[in-house]
């Protein structure tokens, strides 16, 4: 009976999962499918620790409950804390670390597992492979979180790394094979293919650019998740099988999703690191000509006599904070009735959905965000489009360079406009490290400054005209 | 031959099961914005914390004499726990921005 009462406990929770993931993929019930989905995990814990039984194996001594409860607090509370406390543009590499934490968490079973296991090669497939791929996700995570927090700068160059990458990889699954197949209870092995994984997983991510991060977080995710389905397939634990599934295929599938958006499929990610376009990454022609340096001032004085102005935000207003600013600068515009809009590309900012997040937080009323299909006709009749601290998505070079790493990527088209602003702190190139011939064109005037400060310059002007 | 067909055989009902589920992971996603991908990898991140479930099982499975294994099974169930609780307070963080201001 009890253990009935835990099946329906973990049918229900893996009906909260779809269900919620499901309304998630929609804006309107998306917040209310997260908490469905809470709420259904929770049920599958309590029940869990309250309800489990594997015959004499079973046992809830004091201790051994209070050390679980108290387990569950610690990871509550720096969970909870961490993720509330943390800034917006924080978001991805905090995504990427408690992926590895699950990561972790599916390995650590594997680990413990094994020795009781002996002799069943099924259970000892699925400990394998959970373990396996439960490091990779975790030090692979770990890697792409050093890297969106501007702590790994630098590209790694490896040479040839997708041949050593192939080979660490074979030889981690023919390893694992040795350790189902091969009659050892070795804990020295056991240790030492864990350790490999781990390698393979840092090995895997360093490779990769950092704007690719956010696609690889999402490939990652389904690594887990297909490390928690093998955690079910041992237990035959229907909730961890389910929400394990789930996870795997909807985020094997979002990955893809991505890189659509990106238009860079996603063999080029993995495989076709910046590196692979042959020496130092140049892209387009030598001669530039000369860019235009314009005080703010000048910049009030076009904007104040437009009719029609977009605002192309990229990370660097989400670095500067001025959501807030930007969202005044607006306002003040359409007081004057001067018609402003919000050009947002699929992959500006470091994820998807990044600048409508930050907008939002500003209150910028939802209408005025326009996807770049819609928004690229548009350009050719506006009079000012003011780039604030993005870069790669407006360089020209994806359309007309060949050789350059963002080839192929749609991009806004800001070159039809009359006029265009662009602010950035220095010349310093985007995240994809690349020139951008759109600052020599002749309709470019550069702004420089942090773009809090010019943008809050910007208002003070206008309100003076 | 056989023994693939054996296997088939007496674990059909999983096999449906998997299938199904992958299918039902496939078409969740459908038609999805980009402003929400994120959100969604996010909470599908904080699902797959459902591994904290085996993490608690391991625990509970294991003997008391058995100090290191009760470590290791305390750092799994933390990390699980963190997985979870991060994950859907992350995701809701994300979304409370969607909320409609009319």
């Amino acid at each position: 009976m009890i253990q009935n009462l835990l099946e329906l406990l973990y049918l229900v929770a893996s009906v909260t999962f779809i269900l919620g993931l499901k309304m998630m993929s929609n804006p309107k019930s998306a917040r209310q499918g997260n908490l469905y989905a809470a709420a259904g995990m929770t049920l599958a814990i309590i029940g869990t620790i309250f309800l489990y039984n594997n015959g004499e194996n079973t046992s809830r001594e004091p201790v051994k409950m209070a050390l679980i409860f108290l387990a569950i607090l610690v990871g509550t509370l720096i969970g909870w804390l961490t993720a509330k406390r943390v800034q917006m543009t924080k978001m991805p590499e905090l995504v990427s670390m408690f992926n590895g934490m699950g990561g972790a968490c599916a390995a650590l079973i594997g680990l413990m597992e094994f020795h009781h296991n002996i002799g069943d090669t099924g259970s000892l497939l699925a400990i394998i492979l959970g373990m396996i791929i439960g490091s990779v996700s975790f030090s692979g995570s770990v890697i792409a979180f050093l890297k969106l927090n501007g702590t790994m700068r630098k590209p790694i160059r490896i040479p040839s790394y997708n041949i050593i990458n192939t080979i660490i990889l074979v030889g981690t699954f023919a390893f694992g094979a040795y350790m189902v197949y091969g009659d050892t209870d070795s804990q020295t092995l056991l240790i030492s293919l864990f350790v490999l994984s781990l390698f393979y997983g840092i090995m895997f991510v360093i490779p990769i650019g950092g704007a690719d991060m956010p696609v690889v977080i999402s490939l990652l995710n389904s690594f887990t998740g297909l490390a928690a389905a093998f955690g079910g397939f041992l237990y035959d634990n229907k909730v961890m099988l389910t929400g394990g599934i789930l996870v795997g295929s909807a985020g094997t599938l979002l990955t893809i999703v991505m890189c659509k958006a990106m238009n860079r499929p996603l063999s080029n990610v993995i495989f076709g690191a910046f590196g692979d376009t042959g020496g130092v990454v140049t892209g387009a022609s030598d001669k530039h000509g000369s860019i235009k340096d314009l005080n703010v001032n000048d910049a009030a004085v076009l904007m104040n006599y437009s009719k029609k102005v977009i605002i192309v935000p990229g990370y660097g207003l989400a670095v500067a904070q001025a959501q807030h600013v930007i969202h005044e600068l607006e306002e003040l515009l359409e007081s004057r009735g001067i018609e402003v809009k919000y050009a947002i590309h699929p992959v500006a900012g470091r994820m998807p959905g990044h600048m409508n997040v930050l907008l939002a937080e500003s209150n910028v009323d939802y209408g005025k965000l326009v996807e770049m299909e819609d928004i690229n006709p548009e350009f050719a009749t506006t009079d000012v489009v003011l780039v604030v601290g993005a870069n790669d998505v407006v360089n020209p070079a994806a359309k007309t360079d060949p050789a350059s790493p963002i080839y192929g990527m749609p991009i806004l088209d800001v070159e039809s406009a009359k006029n265009i602003l662009v602010n950035k702190r220095s010349m310093n190139a985007g995240y994809a490290g690349i020139e951008n011939e759109l600052f020599y064109n002749p309709k470019t005037s550069m702004v420089f400054g942090d773009a809090k400060n010019v943008l809050t310059k910007l208002v003070s002007e206008l309100k003076e005209m | 031959m056989e023994e693939i067909l054996n296997f088939i055989g007496q674990h059909k009902e999983i096999l449906y099961f998997v299938i199904l589920a992958i299918f039902v992971g496939v078409e969740v996603i459908g038609k999805v914005p980009t402003v929400l991908h994120t959100p969604l990898m996010s909470g599908a991140n904080a699902i797959h914390g459902v591994v904290i479930v085996g993490a608690i099982i391991v625990m509970l499975d294991t003997d008391m004499s058995n100090i290191p294994a009760l470590a290791l099974g305390f750092l799994a169930v933390v990390l699980g726990t963190l997985n979870v609780v991060g994950g859907f307070v992350v995701t809701d963080r994300m979304l409370e921005m969607f909320k409609k201001k009319k």
